[in-house]
């Protein structure tokens, strides 16, 4: 087989290829250039969409502050959920990797799982949670003393970036894993020989060297985070729109398709820029760990 | 390597408690006997789960899911096995291009994706069509089935192969009792993975979904919208308790880590 394929050359993996790109350029490529059209088209409340070439979609998000405001909050929601997952991710990742087998794998698998399950039960949790009849994270902290009088968690951004950061967290913890599993352990034991205490192993051992899963971590949570719609949309209710949210509303309760396609545009073009320039910068600050 | 500490223990346990604390809650509040939102305090009641059955259209979206996720998998496998084979083996131009090409539905945000199948579909007229929604499927849950074959077919042993063609096997009868029983492990936790992510798509899926195809993440979601009470719980226990079963089962044929490591490192 291996001889004859290479011999029929250049034509075979194009044949078994076909199929899956015929099927991409079909129904992947062609409706997200219909969609960049779309958002250059005209609409209004009683023509509908008119085909023409205009630039007043994108006018209108360029000018008016409410857009500015919701892009603003968007990101900030996914900053600060990436931060949130970074901090709280990365030392769990490492406390993980020293437990012993059996623990290990099981802890893994109660940390990983939530991944595959439903966001819509997850959220759903966290807004039993935060609001319901008692209010069970309110309840919990005033009985522990952290804070005075209850937080208001639903319909808030604070309550969306708790919410996200557990949704979002597995992500963060199996990229540092990742990084962690190429780290040779023989190299923390040599520092403690040295005399090296345990914050300096963690500040000048273990860090360096995961930064580069932390990173990488934090680019995926970002931008799963800023395009996130079940979690905003169940937490942050009708009134508290980001990106996600908004192009939703304006696609299937406005009816102004152009206007959604401009902001589902933006957003994609958004995050493109920041995921593809932050990787770059990553690879360029850590390229030995990459190659 | 040194043992983690007391504080590093008590960490430990607060962050799993917070992990699994909303899954936990949304489980103990289905079994409440109470009309109203209650963690289960006086007794356990099935009243919720028997309630789901007056309520037809979570059960059709029920059957929905099902048929999407086990359809469009399927139809992706179709797709991405032979990709997978060409990527796996051979050297060609646009190699690396054509592989990025076919992960990227896990790059483009799921709510742009979901814009431009409404739009796709509206204008060549099967907008809310059962088939507008196996096809979308089938695009994104394709870069999961074609990861898992691809990492069956990179780690096969090609000897075997070699030894099926001198004794005289090709083609369809070398793929069909030689390659495919091969890579089969990954080509069956493949599918799973996008069974998976089939049946718990709501962002993408929310644009799509007309009545009489809403699927049971869209139904759920619309559901809370309006009000959240014990019913939406009980679905919620089921969904998870459904979700639980395939996740123990790939992770005992092909080990969870395995399936999920590299989830997310699409580029590389």
């Amino acid at each position: 087989m291996s001889a004859a394929a290479e011999e029929r050359g250049a034509r075979a993996p194009w044949a078994l290829t076909a199929p899956a790109l015929m099927l991409f350029v079909g129904v992947l490529l062609i409706p997200l250039a219909m969609t960049v059209m779309l958002s250059f088209h005209d609409w209004g409340q009683y023509k509908g969409i008119e085909p023409v070439f205009i630039l007043k979609n994108w006018h209108e998000i360029a000018s008016d502050p409410y857009y500015a405001e919701m892009f603003w909050r968007t990101f900030r929601i996914a900053i600060l959920t990436t931060l949130l997952t970074a901090l709280l991710g990365a030392p769990e990742a490492y406390i993980l990797n020293r437990m012993s087998g059996r623990w290990k794998s099981f802890f893994l698998l109660v940390i990983l799982g939530p991944l595959l399950i439903s966001v819509v039960a997850r959220t759903l949790g966290w807004a039993l949670l935060f609001g319901g009849n008692n209010g069970l994270v309110n309840k919990l902290l005033m009985s522990v003393g952290a804070i005075r009088s209850p937080i208001p968690f639903m319909f808030t951004e604070t309550g969306m970036v708790v919410a996200l950061a557990h949704v979002m967290m597995p992500f963060m913890v199996l990229s540092v894993w990742a990084a962690l599993q190429r780290l040779d352990p023989q190299i923390e034991n040599a520092a403690m020989s040295l005399g090296a205490g345990p914050m300096t192993i963690i500040r000048r051992i273990i860090m360096p060297q995961i930064m580069p899963g932390v990173l990488s971590g934090a680019i995926i949570v970002f931008s799963l985070s800023a395009s996130a719609f079940a979690t905003p949309a169940i937490i942050g209710g009708r009134r508290l729109k980001v990106a996600a949210t908004l192009a939703y509303d304006e696609f299937l309760n406005t009816l102004n398709w152009p206007l959604g396609a401009a902001v589902a545009t933006l957003l994609l073009v958004a995050l493109v820029l920041i995921v593809v320039g932050s990787n770059a910068l990553i690879e360029r600050r850590y390229a030995e760990v990459f190659r | 390597m040194r043992q983690n500490g007391p504080l590093a223990l008590i960490f430990h346990t607060i962050f799993v408690i917070v992990m699994v604390a909303p899954i936990l809650v949304v489980c103990l509040v289905a079994f409440t006997p109470e009309g109203f939102l209650s963690l289960p305090t006086n007794g356990f009641s099935l009243r919720w789960f028997r309630a789901i059955g007056n309520y037809p259209e979570f059960i059709h979206a029920f059957w929905v899911s099902l048929g999407l996720g086990a359809l469009s998998s399927f139809v992706a496998l179709l797709f991405a096995v032979p990709a997978a084979l060409a990527i796996a083996r051979y050297r060609f131009r646009g190699r690396d291009a054509l592989a990025a090409l076919f992960l990227s539905p896990l790059m483009i945000p799921h709510v742009v994706l979901g814009i431009a199948f409404l739009r796709f579909f509206t204008s060549v007229g099967l907008g809310g069509s059962f088939a507008a929604l196996i096809i979308a499927h089938v695009v994104i849950v394709f870069p999961f089935a074609l990861r898992l074959t691809l990492a069956a077919a990179t780690g096969m042993d090609r000897t075997v192969e070699m030894a099926a063609v001198s004794l005289g096997a090709g083609g369809w009868t070398l793929f069909r009792r030689v390659t495919l029983p091969l890579i089969l492990p990954g080509v069956i936790s493949g599918w799973a993975l996008a069974f998976i992510q089939s049946f718990d798509d709501l962002t993408m899926t929310v644009f799509l979904a007309a009545p009489g195809t809403e699927t049971l993440p869209v139904r759920m979601f619309l559901y809370i919208q309006d009000n959240i009470d014990p019913l939406v719980t009980s679905v919620s226990a089921c969904v998870i308790a459904i979700t639980m079963t395939a996740l123990i089962l790939l992770d005992r044929f092909y080990g969870l880590d395995r399936v999920l490591a590299g989830k997310g490192d699409t580029g590389r």
